[in-house]
């Protein structure tokens, strides 16, 4: 099985990147089912139509930049370089889990690709990503931060106030705001007075960009010169990724309160179907691969579902690993 | 009486109350048009509107905020945290605002406020989804917690907290939202504040506990028949009823208390250490706490089924006690290593 390096290093290919992005709309596809077949408690939030702004993230930035997530993070946790079997080992709470099987779906990790364990508190991500680039900025490093939160955590206190400081610090970090219309099971309307998230960066003199979530090239374009501005000491930038989430807020959630008709709308602009387009309009990539590339990472996670299954529960022990030094 | 399931006696208690006092209201996160995540506020909004129950975006330093200042004005505002843990980022208002606000006014300013939250572990949400959280409200002055075990008690104790004039936490289990029970609605299903519930009759121990761990505490009793255990359940942890837990003890010689948090800090050493000072030399054996360890709560299956403390462990750790008169050591020693 490949390292989740090994698997981060393979992005630098736009064909990879899209056989990242079908990877991790499939992994979300048996998420959905392994839920029904009862391997998976609690909660599961899924990212289904937000691929291309993870892909697009780990394209850009180096494993050695370190990335805060939010608990819609399957997406992300795929990305950056955890295996299929990490990720779904997790969420079952079996050994091969990215985390041991302890934390679940909402606490995915991998030190080696920079993902902090991800943030099941909405907004809690922001001020740790400000202190990782903190860090780095004492420690003369080139590295960034780089925090990603959805629409719902820009009305935290906390995305404010690490805003403003982030900015007075000229700290090396990105955020990133997935914008997909709906915090938990309220339209964004609803609870924000502004259309435009980007626009929280005028109050804190802060660079912003709005960005087509749905588009990989702009999602890469937006963070290339966002990180650039970062590690050139520059300071922060907030990106808005206007996106949408095909799923429910969490498993539970039939996501009945979406506007008539928008669903589908969003569907035409699919980031996967963007993505192959591109690269058949380009001549790098034919139809007929793209089809037998479908194929293959459908069996890929298949396959990992089955490892997974097959694959133990964590000793008892772990309960008392590293609760303490 | 009628029979409901927990997440619906939460709504009955609240329509009731809401229906009995005009000035009560609620706010959270998705309460009103989505009913709430564990569907423990179906209906309200349909029924009263969107001025009593009002839909917040997700700023919870900013809503529980609102909800101390609402209430200083003579409010009565249940404000919902969707999960217990949520509060973390709000906690300066109820804990250092709130909690004060009668002592610092002079009287002038009482918040009867209710924060109600889903809490508790068993569900496999992971570790920042699963704790019970008592402990963050036990230290302060001011404010009250409460803990139902049943469809019942949560009507009556909810009704009970939103009535009274300070802030009060209502830490609503999750994995009890779906059980169901009789439940005794009107000014009769009311449960007041600071009084336990003697669930059973014993004679060799007092078995003390609250929210989930009373159904636990009632099946390790039934499974056995050498000792009869006394079942009390403290309803209301802050302030808890001392005077019914220790006429028990003095009974039975015997006091165990099964909680579903950690052993270090938990609102047993505080039940343990008053029973003791006061029946010292009177007691047949040491007091024992039947606890989770202290580690966080792990996600997967296995794991947090060993964590909580079971009908099995529980069974087997008083049979202990009973039978050697001291008190055994709890699973974690020697598995830990």
């Amino acid at each position: 099985m490949k390292t989740s390096l090994e698997r981060r290093k393979v992005l630098e290919s736009s064909i990879n990147q899209l056989d990242r992005m079908l990877e991790i709309r499939y992994v979300e596809e048996n998420i959905q089912k392994l839920y029904e077949d009862g391997h998976v408690r609690g909660s599961t939030h899924l990212a289904i139509g937000q691929e291309a702004i993870s892909v697009g993230l780990a394209s850009v930035i180096t494993p050695k930049d370190v990335v805060t997530c939010t608990y819609r993070g399957h997406a992300t946790a795929l990305a950056l370089g955890v295996s299929p079997e990490g990720v779904l080992g997790e969420i079952c709470g079996r050994q091969i889990g990215c985390a041991g099987g302890v934390g679940g779906s909402m606490h995915l990790m991998d030190a080696s690709v920079g993902l902090m364990p991800t943030f099941a508190i909405v907004g809690a991500g922001l001020p740790v990503a400000a202190g990782v680039a903190l860090a780095a900025k004492l420690k003369g490093s080139k590295d960034i931060a780089v925090s990603i939160c959805g629409d719902g955590a820009t009305n935290i206190g906390a995305f404010h106030e690490t805003l403003n400081m982030a900015s007075i610090f000229k700290l090396p970090i990105v955020f990133i705001v997935e914008n997909n219309l709906y915090g938990e099971y309220t339209r964004i309307n609803l609870s924000t007075p502004i259309e435009n998230l980007a626009d929280r960066a005028d109050s804190y003199a802060m660079r912003k960009e709005i960005v087509d979530g749905q588009d990989l090239d702009a999602v890469i374009t937006a963070i290339k010169s966002a990180v650039a501005f970062a590690r050139n000491g520059e300071g922060p930038t907030l990106l808005e990724m206007k996106t949408y989430r095909y799923s429910g807020h969490s498993r539970s959630d039939p996501a009945t309160y979406r506007l008539p008709g928008e669903l589908d709308l969003w569907k035409q602009r699919d980031p996967l179907e963007i993505t192959a387009a591109k690269l058949i309009k380009s001549g790098i990539f034919t139809e007929a691969e793209y089809v037998a590339m479908q194929a293959e990472v459908a069996v890929r996670v298949a396959t990992a579902v089955k490892t997974v299954l097959a694959s133990p529960a964590p000793e008892l022990d772990q309960i008392f690993k590293h609760v303490s030094s | 009486m009628t029979v409901m399931r927990t997440r619906q006696a939460v709504i009955a208690a609240l329509s009731d109350e809401m229906e009995f006092d005009s000035s009560v209201f609620l706010m959270g996160e998705d309460i009103g048009l989505g009913g709430g995540p564990f569907k423990a506020t179906e209906g309200l909004f349909e029924k009263f509107g969107p001025t009593r129950v009002i839909d917040t975006p997700i700023s919870e330093m900013a809503f529980l905020g609102a909800g101390v200042g609402a209430a200083a004005m003579g409010m009565r505002p249940v404000v919902e945290m969707m999960f217990i843990e949520f509060i973390g980022v709000a906690l300066d208002q109820l804990t250092t605002q709130a909690a004060f606000f009668r002592y610092l006014s002079r009287g002038a300013y009482p918040v009867p406020l209710t924060i109600r939250a889903s809490a508790g572990a068993g569900l496999g949400f992971g570790c920042q989804h699963s704790q019970l959280l008592d402990q963050w409200f036990r230290g302060n002055s001011g404010i009250s917690v409460v803990v139902p075990s049943s469809p019942q008690s949560m009507y009556g104790l909810l009704r009970s907290a939103i009535r009274t004039n300070d802030p009060v936490v209502v830490l609503e289990h999750k994995a009890l939202y779906g059980e169901r029970g009789d439940v005794v609605t009107g000014e009769a299903g009311i449960i007041p504040i600071g009084k336990a519930a003697v669930l059973k009759e014993g004679s060799d121990v007092t078995i003390v506990s609250i929210g989930r761990s009373v159904l636990t505490s009632l099946a390790a009793a039934a499974a056995q028949s050498s000792w009869s255990a006394e079942i009390i359940d403290l309803q209301t942890l802050v302030p808890w009823d001392f005077e019914t837990v220790v006429k028990s003890v003095k009974k039975t010689g015997r006091l165990v208390v099964i909680e579903e948090g950690s052993l270090s800090g938990g609102w047993g050493s505080e039940v343990c250490t008053k029973v003791v000072s006061h029946l010292w030399g009177q007691m047949t054996t040491p007091p024992l706490r039947i606890t989770s360890p202290d580690a966080p709560i792990p996600y997967a299956q296995n794991l947090e089924e060993r964590y909580l403390p079971s009908v099995d462990y529980i069974g087997s750790q008083i049979q202990e006690l009973i039978s050697t008169g001291k008190c055994p050591a709890p699973w974690w020693e020697g598995a830990r290593k």
